[in-house]
């Protein structure tokens, strides 16, 4: 029964919107990994693959973006398909006033698949139940961001070898931030052990904490001292101050200035501790650190195109 | 016939929503969607003296049996009513209502930042988490709300 379950999921992918991280199931998030490490290999080996040969894939970032944006454009290209799409509203039909449904509603006919970027939250949902075409949620708003929590764990996975039993500390704006409540709900499901460090007005959202307990039954540590979380860190994830959903800029560039990683902390970590970091940062890890074995990110921006890949292909073919 | 009696007259075929808490009744039809296309009259009593509450609204409707799946629309606002069907003056099905996993198109989502709020053709949608204490999570925006954060 159970694998008879697994079998239907499995071909549930395809033609699915890829919307929240709490959408998929542990079954389904192994298989993008899995696809991705196959998309590794081909992209390892210099070849370009030809199976979304005359297929097209939107991109609509109604927000800006740099790496989301054109990790999607390279993933579809290296797929063989091609790419439209637009950044920003000022120069669409959405500067005239034209609604998110219409819009999806003519891009949709030109398409086989869309990715979204938003700033309301639940916009990527509302993409999804209108177009017939599979929707990829690329960020709404402060809400979710499910294809960086899957490279994520691509990362994790690919330089340590597991997620299950790690110690993962994450570090930074854990309230606004969408990639840590993301993040955070997968790892749980994963079972890694986890510690949340953030200034103390930026602590991770009680009720986030409150449905993961509950559903993967781990325990979560939470701390507002930096050097706690840094020792005993296997992977260290830091994230920026997210001064744009700050109402005060003044408030969230002294918080920014007060909680960064200096070279001197990182001293004190394990050895073979890595860093992540979604991107952009700011003034969160000192520049220093950037040269040093501990800081992976760069990698890990990488690895967001196998992940985009698998999932353009999942979702598609 | 005197004038209270007036007031509460029975319907002959139909359904009445007691037990409603006073200044409820109004938002009882608006989420029920009954009014004009309507076959028959939809009576609201405000404000009538309750044994049980003090004072209840009172919601009869003549000629539609409403189903369970309507009625219980209204048990986040009237979690106590009384649901009765009439045929032929007697009342033939007696029913509480009881809060339905997903809520649409009664909450106004207190996102501001929520899709739900903005100029998209688009009805609120909520899953009931947790019925007590309530907490209720949007199905876009994906936010968990508690009773006292949100208005119907």
């Amino acid at each position: 029964m159970q694998l008879k379950n697994i079998m239907v999921r499995f071909l549930s992918l395809k033609n699915r919107s890829i919307i929240s991280i709490r959408d998929l199931e542990r079954e389904e998030i192994e298989i993008i990994l899995k696809k991705a490490e196959e998309m590794e290999k081909v992209l390892s080996e210099g070849k370009n693959l030809e199976t979304m040969k005359g297929k097209v894939l939107a991109t609509l970032f109604f927000e800006p973006s740099t790496r989301t944006r054109l990790s999607f454009s390279t993933a579809m290209q290296k797929l063989g398909g091609s790419v439209i799409g637009f950044e920003g509203t000022q120069e669409t039909s959405i500067a005239k006033g034209e609604n998110l449904a219409d819009t999806i509603k003519v891009v949709e006919k030109y398409c086989d698949v869309i990715v979204i970027r938003h700033p309301k939250e639940g916009a990527a949902r509302f993409a999804s139940e209108i177009s017939k075409k599979p929707i990829i949620n690329a960020g709404d708003g402060a809400n979710q961001h499910p294809t960086q929590t899957l490279l994520d764990l691509y990362t994790i996975r690919r330089l340590k070898g597991r997620i299950e039993n790690l110690n993962v500390t994450l570090l930074g704006d854990l309230k606004y931030g969408r990639v840590m409540k993301s993040l955070v709900y997968a790892l749980a499901m994963f079972k890694a052990n986890l510690t949340l460090v953030s200034p103390p007005s930026l602590e991770m959202p009680d009720e986030i904490l409150e449905e993961i307990r509950e559903k993967f039954n781990i325990k979560i540590f939470q701390t507002n001292d930096m050097l706690a979380g840094i020792r005993k860190a296997d992977v260290l994830y830091v994230c920026r101050i997210q001064k744009e959903r700050f109402p005060d800029p003044y408030e969230a560039e002294k918080i920014q200035r007060s909680f960064r990683i200096t070279k001197e902390m990182i001293e004190q970590a394990k050895e073979d501790m890595i860093i992540l970091h979604p991107l952009p940062k700011v003034t969160e890890i000192d520049q220093s650190i950037d040269f040093s074995e501990h800081a992976k990110y760069f990698e890990q921006a990488f690895y967001g195109l196998p992940v985009r890949m698998a999932i353009i292909s999942l979702v598609c073919e | 016939m005197n004038e209270k009696e007036l007031l509460v007259r029975k319907i002959e075929n139909g359904t009445v929503i007691d037990h409603i808490p006073s200044g409820k009744g109004l938002k009882v039809v608006e989420i029920l969607k009954v009014g004009k296309d309507q076959d028959g009259s939809v009576i609201v009593l405000i404000n009538a003296p309750s044994k049980k509450l003090g004072r209840k609204d009172v919601v009869k409707i003549e000629n539609r049996e409403l189903t369970k799946e309507e009625t219980n629309k209204i048990a986040l606002i009237a979690p106590n009513a009384t649901i009765n069907i009439i045929k032929d003056w007697e009342v033939v099905e007696k029913r509480k209502v009881s809060l339905p996993e997903i809520l649409e198109g009664i909450i106004k989502c207190p996102n501001s930042n929520c899709i739900t709020n903005s100029n998209e053709p688009i009805t609120t949608k909520f899953v009931v988490e947790k019925k007590i204490p309530l907490k209720l999570r949007c199905w876009y925006c994906e936010r968990v709300f508690s009773e006292n954060e949100i208005t119907i």
